[in-house]
């Protein structure tokens, strides 16, 4: 069952084959045996899960089944869930049990999806290899040495691995599309405001959006259609109708008209990934496709804005972790003051104390106008770039990353970590949508190698048309089938 | 050398919605701590601020109410700093674009004279909750049902130049917050307070003194008071050859003084940037009309009514305005009785001098409005003298009749104007009085009418106070000089 999509086992729970209990058991059975070793989940609720899985037999025994009834996923440890710990991937949260659930986690629920935990992360959500876990680094199914992409690896790395047919993501700067690409799965970034944040611990506010990481693009569509819609407890969200993502899937791409930014392809690209995304085009080209290079001239100015806008409101948005409610306090404070430098120092990791500090810096009397109100600029710029080109074009195509997942422990300057997401961030400056799919293998034999992504972006709310234009690949290749080797022995 | 004080007023109005400003918790005042205090106040990971609409009508109001320019758009700012009671790390305010610009407020100065204090923006934040220090032996308490509570700071212009200025202009807010009904303006409660920035410099001298800024003064009395240490304070300090520091202080209602609390230097860099969970507001020209022709009649308006339609002075038409349960109690009179003057004269004099000993204010006066009007009424049409109707007052006051008419009836207050009655009555008092009679009789005539006031009392005194004093008086008069 471990290596069905949703959509089938959707299909297996509403032919009887297996009920949601059966497969709740044999996934935690799962978890038990393989995550050990990848770390990919933070707390695993097997005995919340087994009773959701009982409601969702009881209702379709009953004939009341949900949408996504019996479904079992995880979420990433960045959403409130109530009752169960979210930790954020941090020590200054290590005790924080969610008193309310996260909208989303509301919707999945009235969905009838079973939750069988939560998944691993880098701290806040700040890190694009998920070594900036307090409960230690994810490892990649496909290679134990290598990272599984982040923040949202815990995600990626679980439904890779066979743990669970989907998971729920975060994307602030590329945290889906980049571990989905690196654990070669399908992972999906809404338009901004598609999705609520309400009880998403924030990272970077102007720039978080939740979204489904699962093996087909078809599944995310489910998935997005549970998750998204207007949330009144979300002045960000979008007051726009959720259409059936499912509906255009199956949509011919015959005149479908893709560009290819130039600045995606320069410098820094590994080879191999060029060559796949490459080939990957081609068979857009095999499907009716036109394809055309086009400019998206901002775009090297996409990381430094980023690493101002996201620091100056983490800075902010990580005040309220005092020790004064609730999380992490030292021990003994002498006075207020003692209070809070302890507390934070001991609770937060190096990388969320290195962005707080750059985001009070750059917010500081004398550095705003420098700093925050010039990427505020530029990111208009960058957001221009994306509506002059989808003047031109329907949908952009790239790779997610510039390379496969790297080594645990590789990448330890701060500056070359942050380049790994140069295709990713300014899709979140922007706020448009982007999905990343499977399209190859760095390395000769495929269940050794490493898997790459292709990157699709849409204008804001494309988000149908995106899933049709995956859709439409993951019908003409398979990359999204292989498995890796560590769910194949398990069997 | 002669000095002149400066004063600026940052009044910090706590606005009377039911609900807080950016969460669903009530702001109703005395709850048990920490009781109204839900997810989004408690800053809890992942809780979103959604904006109260009542608030930026309330604060749109109020920019009416002054003549103020409303921005089409306001946005707000996260003005951070790390303090116990402030549960986010932050306080949710509007630094850049406020949600009202400019305008003006009207005070009376003692003269009489109007003064118009320019108003340089208003707008909306939210309340931090309250640090307790005491019952926690060494330790602080928390209570953050405060916290959320939606505010409006109204920053003025540095344009009053004296303690009663100043006061006259947190008067005049208050009037016009409560007014509007978009505060109960209780300054004991904390749903008024106010920064007081206070300079001096040598008359004649354009540039402003350095400044200081005193913090959290909660009454009109305080603002006067505080103000008065502080100019004096400052022109010592300048006299002596020192120099004022930038700095802000606390008033000392105890020790009646100003104390520091932080200099310029320590002050806090606050980062000041938008709220990304806010959108920004935008109002529409429709919305923006429709509150302002839905504005109630304001206090300069009013004054300026009382004054052109009642005939009323400046100052009784400025007292009787002053707040809109005084303006609308007076006009109930008004009504009843058909008279404004005379409606004046009750309203500002028994009746508010019941109050005052009582410490009632006009909304809980036991005296209907109407029943004022009737017992007005009375006098008007002769029924009862004056003396006559206090009393009937002060048996209304206490409970003792359902209308002035059955008060009247019950005492025997009916003025008696039976000139055969009157007679017998002065005939019964001159009978008895021989001793007086005779000082009149050898009085010289130009004392006589002084001396005529014992027998005016005994015959009021026979009365019960019922007789009609002019008739008593005329008749009196007649009889008396008969005798000499």
């Amino acid at each position: 069952m471990h290596d069905k999509t949703l959509t089938e086992l959707a299909a297996g729970l509403q032919a009887g084959e297996f009920s949601s209990r059966e497969l709740t058991q044999a996934l935690l059975a799962r978890i038990k045996r393989l995550d050990g070793e990848l770390n990919s989940l933070i707390t695993v609720t097997p005995e919340q899960a087994l009773e959701s899985a009982d409601n969702a037999d009881a209702a379709r025994a009953r004939g009341d089944a949900a949408r996504l009834n019996g479904l079992p996923l995880a979420i990433k440890d960045l959403f409130c869930t109530e009752g169960v710990k979210t930790s954020a991937g941090s020590r200054m949260l290590d005790n924080f049990i969610a008193p309310f659930d996260a909208t989303v986690v509301e919707k999945l629920k009235a969905a009838g999806t079973v939750s069988l935990g939560k998944t691993n992360l880098d701290e806040f959500a700040m890190g694009s290899s998920n070594e900036n876990s307090f409960y230690g680094p994810v490892k990649n199914p496909w290679d134990t040495g290598a990272v599984p992409g982040g923040s949202s690896g815990g995600s990626a790395a679980a439904v890779a691995a066979g743990l669970v047919p989907a998971a729920m993501g975060t994307d602030t700067g590329g945290s889906i599309r980049q571990p989905a690409a690196f654990c070669g799965i399908t992972g999906l970034k809404p338009t901004y405001g598609r999705v609520s944040r309400y009880g998403i611990i924030a990272y970077a506010s102007s720039l978080d959006q939740a979204g489904p990481m699962a093996r087909t693009a078809e599944d995310c569509a489910h998935l997005l259609g549970a998750i998204a819609g207007h949330d009144l407890r979300d002045s960000t969200s979008v007051a726009r109708g959720v259409p059936d993502y499912t509906a255009e899937l199956g949509a011919p791409l015959t005149g479908l008209k893709i560009g290819l930014p130039k600045e995606y392809f320069g410098d820094g690209l590994d080879p191999e990934v060029e060559s796949a995304v490459r080939e990957a085009v081609k068979v857009y080209e095999s499907l009716g496709a036109t394809v055309r290079e086009v400019s998206l001239p901002h775009t090297h100015y996409a990381i430094p804005a980023y690493y101002v806008i996201a620091p100056a409101e983490a800075s902010s948005n990580l005040s309220r972790y005092d020790g004064v409610r609730f999380g992490h306090r030292c021990d003994n404070p002498a006075d207020l003051i003692d209070l809070y430098k302890r507390s934070r120092a001991e609770g937060f990791g190096e990388e969320v104390k290195r962005r707080i500090l750059i985001g009070t810096h750059t917010l500081s009397e004398g550095f705003f106008d420098a700093y925050y109100k010039k990427a505020q600029q530029v990111r208009r710029l960058i957001r221009q770039d994306f509506l002059d080109a989808f003047e031109e074009v329907d949908v952009l195509m790239g790779p997610t990353s510039p390379t496969p997942a790297f080594d645990l422990g590789a990448n330890k300057d701060p500056v070359s970590m942050y380049l790994q997401d140069i295709y990713t961030i300014a899709v979140n400056l922007a706020g448009i949508p982007g999905i990343s799919v499977p399209a190859g293998f760095v390395g000769k034999r495929p269940a050794e190698g490493r898997p790459i992504g292709l990157q699709i972006l849409g204008t804001h709310f494309a988000e149908s048309r995106l899933l049709n234009v995956a859709h439409q690949f993951q019908q003409a290749t398979d990359w999204h089938r292989r498995r890796p080797a560590i769910a194949e022995e398990a069997r | 050398m002669q000095w002149e004080t400066v004063i600026g007023l940052e009044v910090h109005v706590q606005l009377a919605t039911r609900s807080k400003i950016f969460s669903g918790a009530s702001t109703a005042f005395g709850a048990a701590p920490n009781s109204q205090a839900c997810a989004v106040d408690l800053g809890m990971p992942g809780v979103l601020p959604v904006l109260n609409e009542t608030a930026v009508a309330m604060a749109v109001q109020f920019g009416l109410g002054i003549h103020a320019e409303i921005p089409e758009v306001s946005v707000f700012d996260r003005k951070n700093y790390f303090y116990p009671d402030l549960p986010k790390g932050y306080q949710t305010s509007q630094m850049y674009h406020p949600i009202v610009g400019p305008g003006e407020v009207e005070i009376t100065l003692e003269d009489g004279t109007i003064k118009r204090i320019r108003v340089h923006h208003a707008h909306l934040e939210e309340d931090a909750g309250k640090s307790l220090h005491e019952d926690f032996h060494g330790m602080t308490g928390v209570d953050l049902n405060r916290a959320g509570t939606p505010l409006l700071e109204i920053v003025s212009e540095p344009d009053m130049r004296s303690a009663k200025e100043a006061a006259a202009y947190l008067k005049a807010i208050h009037s016009i917050v409560t007014y509007l009904g978009i505060s109960d303006g209780n300054m004991a409660e904390g749903s008024m307070r106010c920064d007081v920035n206070v300079s001096v410099r040598p008359v004649g001298q354009e540039t402003y003194g350095t400044r200081a800024e005193i913090k959290n003064v909660n009454s009109f009395r305080f603002v006067e008071r505080a103000i008065a240490f502080e100019v004096e304070r400052q022109i010592e300090l300048l006299e002596d050859g020192g120099k004022v520091v930038q700095e802000t202080r606390l008033f000392d209602p105890e020790r009646d003084e100003t104390r520091s609390m932080r200099t310029k230097e320590e002050a806090n860099d606050y980062r000041y940037f938008p709220c990304p969970d806010l959108l920004p507001v935008v109002l529409d020209q429709a919305y923006v009309d429709h509150l302002r022709d839905n504005l109630p009649e304001l206090p300069a308006d009013k004054r300026a009514r009382f004054e052109a339609d009642f005939g009323l002075s400046a100052y009784d038409a400025g007292v009787l305005s002053a707040s809109r349960e005084m303006a609308e109690y007076f006009e109930r009179v008004k009504n009843a009785c058909g008279d404004a003057k005379q409606a004046a004269n009750w309203v500002q004099g028994e009746l508010s001098g019941a109050l005052n000993r009582e410490g009632r204010r006009i909304q809980d006066s036991p005296v209907a409005a109407e029943t004022l009007g009737e017992l007005i009424r009375r006098v008007m049409d002769d029924t009862i003298n004056g003396k006559a109707a206090k009393q009937v007052f002060q048996a209304l006051w206490n409970g003792e009749g359902e209308s002035a008419d059955a008060v009247i009836e019950a005492k025997g207050l009916k003025q008696v104007t039976d000139t055969g009655a009157i007679e017998a009555m002065i005939d019964q008092v001159i009978a008895d009085s021989p001793a007086q009679v005779a000082q009149y009789r050898d009085a010289e005539p130009d004392k006589r009418g002084k001396m005529i006031g014992y027998f005016v009392g005994q015959v009021m005194k026979a009365s019960r106070g019922t007789a009609n004093p002019q008739q008593v008086n005329k008749v009196l008069k007649d009889k008396l000089d008969a005798l000499c």
